[in-house]
């Protein structure tokens, strides 16, 4: 039997809903399943990456830990994939590109309604905030660009699909979306 | 100087689980613990902000509720109808068409049902099913589907269902558009309606088996009781005749031991019944009730408070099984965390009734979508319970009808606090003293994952929560350190 594709996913400054589309190829994820396997995900309760066939990216770039799981992917996966407008332009995250970050960490703990005690969290646990959000293809090299916010389902069966088979992935016209 | 000179002498350890993995969106644990081992503090982090209050300033009201929703992946449709049901208030719409109100409903009902399957099928079931020590390797979804396909499966095609509600009147399942200031953009044609309808009573049996197997977990495992309990507060939105509501109602808080602190209150009124507190090691905000002040006045939201805070469930099946959750609570309010499990597939229960309902009702495929605008109001507030809690979004607009301020609670920011006593009280019964092993940290996600903390809502003020579980001395110091590495196997280092 052909060992099967190892798959890692992650979010960055994503929603979630990109990994909610993956899910929405339904029941074939039992067929997807005979042929690829889950590394690290938040599926799973691996917490780092092994070397793995492909990653899944879903979100941009927003602070110090996403630059670094980023970093991991791209060291582990042999094929990277850019999933959804996050990933690919920053998305809606990014709508914070045309605030300094002062004014929105402002904004939401120290100026915004029914505070009590405000002030900006600065613990160390917290991960230092990039002042931009950033598209993931600026800090690492992208393999593939799944387009979507999310990308359907069926892009996601297909692109995996193509790789099963050790097909270059190219999408049909009606499956990339740019909402 | 009474600071300890000898950090060996006082050591606090920090342990620290990083990410905190099944949960939707990026957490972390981080624990300190004494010289005897004894918890010193325990807390769980949300690491990521977005800055959502600020970048939304500016924005025509009209664009909200689609950029709010991409907040969220799990719950879009929730964000999308408390951002409707604001906008709607300020374009001075009171009341929304028969039509547009049914389906708003029915959109949400698909919202709830989704979410529910997924987190149990999807994300909690292998702690259940498995226990919360067992392999890590096959502790998830792939583990059950391959250990209990026909259940996994049965999980599989009922979040299924709820996504293709969803799909038939928003257009697309995750991110669609179904609102519009006053009502809504699309008549649901009875084809659709049909072939949802055809498939509505596998949905409501796959719910009733749930129901029946997160009740008999709950009752035989003596252990589950305890797992992580707090007592608390509950909140939610009431119905009119104090039944069980996901859409629309005042707000409802009971006390720990049941008495009413709230009941049937305008949730416009929210801005003086709720204040939320910052604290400097997490992004996600500590609500509080105002009448019990900031040191007790802070409560639970979701299933599990939803379940307790209501005197019925308006549809039969879900009805008997709350009076069975209701009775194992013996007289008193449930306050176990794990049972958030089994109030959640209640209201899955409810869901799928309820969608039945509206299905079979004709108004449901009708044509009046949309009210006139009335007198335009500078400030909107919609608050809905979505599948985690309460939860409240307010916009206010300049003249021109842009965005001027916005103020969000998600709900897991509501469980914000109960969620770190759960922790904490899990941390105390089973790491006290003990050597930390995977299967322990994991024991600190179960509890957790109760909650479905929704970490991405979470981080609306900024974005994402890993896990991992570090020791610090008292002066500090990282004196040992255990976090998850590839394969599920556990590191220790510092
Ligand atoms: S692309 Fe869309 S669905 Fe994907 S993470 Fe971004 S907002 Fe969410």
């Amino acid at each position: 039997m052909k060992s099967k594709l190892r798959v890692a996913t992650t979010s960055l400054a994503g929603c979630f809903g990109c990994h909610m589309s993956f899910l929405d190829v339904d029941e074939r994820l039992t067929d997807l399943l005979e042929h690829i396997e889950f590394d690290r995900s938040p599926f799973t309760d691996i917490k780092h990456c092994a070397p793995c066939d492909i990653g899944l990216i879903e979100g941009g770039l927003c602070n110090a830990d996403n630059v670094h799981v980023l970093r991991e992917f791209r060291e582990n996966c042999r094929i990277l994939i850019a999933v959804g407008a996050c990933a690919i332009n920053g998305g809606v995250p990014a709508m914070r590109n045309h605030f300094s970050l002062r004014e929105c960490l402002q904004e939401s703990y120290v100026d915004g309604m029914g505070i009590v005690n405000p002030q900006i969290p600065n613990d160390p646990e917290l991960p230092l905030l990039l002042s931009k959000v950033h598209p993931v293809h600026e800090v690492v090299h992208v393999d593939y660009y799944l387009p979507g916010c999310p990308p359907p389902a069926d892009a996601f069966a297909e692109v995996l699909n193509d790789l099963i088979e050790g097909r270059e992935p190219k999408l049909p016209r009606s499956l990339l979306h740019y909402d | 100087m009474d600071q300890p000179q000898n950090p060996a002498a006082s050591a606090l350890r920090r342990v620290a689980i990083d990410p905190v993995s099944r949960v939707e969106g990026h957490g972390r644990i981080t624990l300190l613990l004494d010289e005897a081992g004894h918890v010193h503090e325990a807390r769980f982090h949300i690491v990521e902000f977005r800055g959502f209050e600020k970048f939304i300033q500016g924005r025509p009201y009209g664009d909200v509720p689609f950029i709010v929703q991409r907040l969220c992946g799990i719950c879009p449709v929730s964000h999308q109808l408390a951002a409707a049901k604001a906008v709607d208030q300020l374009i001075g719409v009171e009341r929304l068409t028969p039509t547009a109100l049914k389906l708003r409903r029915l959109l949400h009902f698909g919202q709830v049902l989704q979410s529910h399957a997924l987190h149990f099928f999807h994300l909690a079931s292998p702690d259940l099913l498995f226990g919360f020590g067992s392999d890590a390797a096959r502790r998830n979804i792939v583990g059950v589907l391959e250990r209990h396909p026909e259940l996994g499966m049965k999980g599989v095609r009922l979040r299924k269902y709820g996504q293709r509600i969803i799909e038939a009147i928003a257009g697309k399942r995750v991110h669609g558009t179904a609102t519009v200031p006053g009502g809504m953009n699309k008549v649901l044609d009875t084809q659709q309606r049909d072939a949802l309808l055809a498939d509505v009573a596998d949905a409501i049996a796959w719910c009733q088996e749930a129901v029946a197997l997160n009740e008999e977990i709950h009752r035989s495992h003596g252990e589950h009781r305890d797992f992580g309990t707090v007592h608390s507060h509950f909140l939610s939105l009431i119905g009119d005749d104090g039944a069980l509501e996901l859409y629309h109602g005042g707000l409802r808080a009971r006390s720990a031991t049941g008495e009413l602190i709230l009941d049937g209150v305008d949730y416009r009124r929210y801005g003086e019944l709720l204040s939320e507190e910052v604290r400097p090691w997490s992004y996600m905000k500590f609500p509080f009730l105002q009448s019990v002040g900031r040191d007790n006045g802070w409560y639970r939201v979701g299933p599990l408070s939803r379940v307790n805070n209501c005197d019925v469930i308006p549809t039969p099946l879900a009805e008997a099984a709350r009076k069975r959750f209701r009775d194992y609570g013996d007289g008193g309010l449930v306050h176990d965390t794990l049972a958030y499990h089994w109030a959640r597939m209640i209201e899955a229960l409810h869901c799928a009734e309820s969608i039945e309902l509206l299905l079979h009702d004709s108004e449901i495929t009708g044509g009046e979508l949309v009210v006139a605008e009335g007198e335009r109001r500078r400030e909107g507030i919609g608050v809905i319970e979505a599948p985690r809690g309460t939860l409240f979004h307010h916009y206010r607009v300049d003249d021109e009808g842009l965005i001027e301020k916005a103020n969000l609670i998600v709900s897991t920011t509501s469980n914000n606090q109960a969620m770190n006593a759960s922790v904490r009280a899990v941390a105390e019964r089973y790491l006290d003293g003990q050597t930390l092993t995977e299967g322990l940290l994991n024991h600190l996600e179960v509890a957790i994952r109760a909650y479905d903390p929704c970490l991405s809502c979470a981080t609306h003020a900024l974005g994402r929560m890993p896990l991992q579980v570090e020791l610090v001395d008292a002066a500090g110091r990282l004196v040992d350190c255990l976090s998850k590495g590839s394969g599920g196997d556990f590191a220790r280092g510092g």
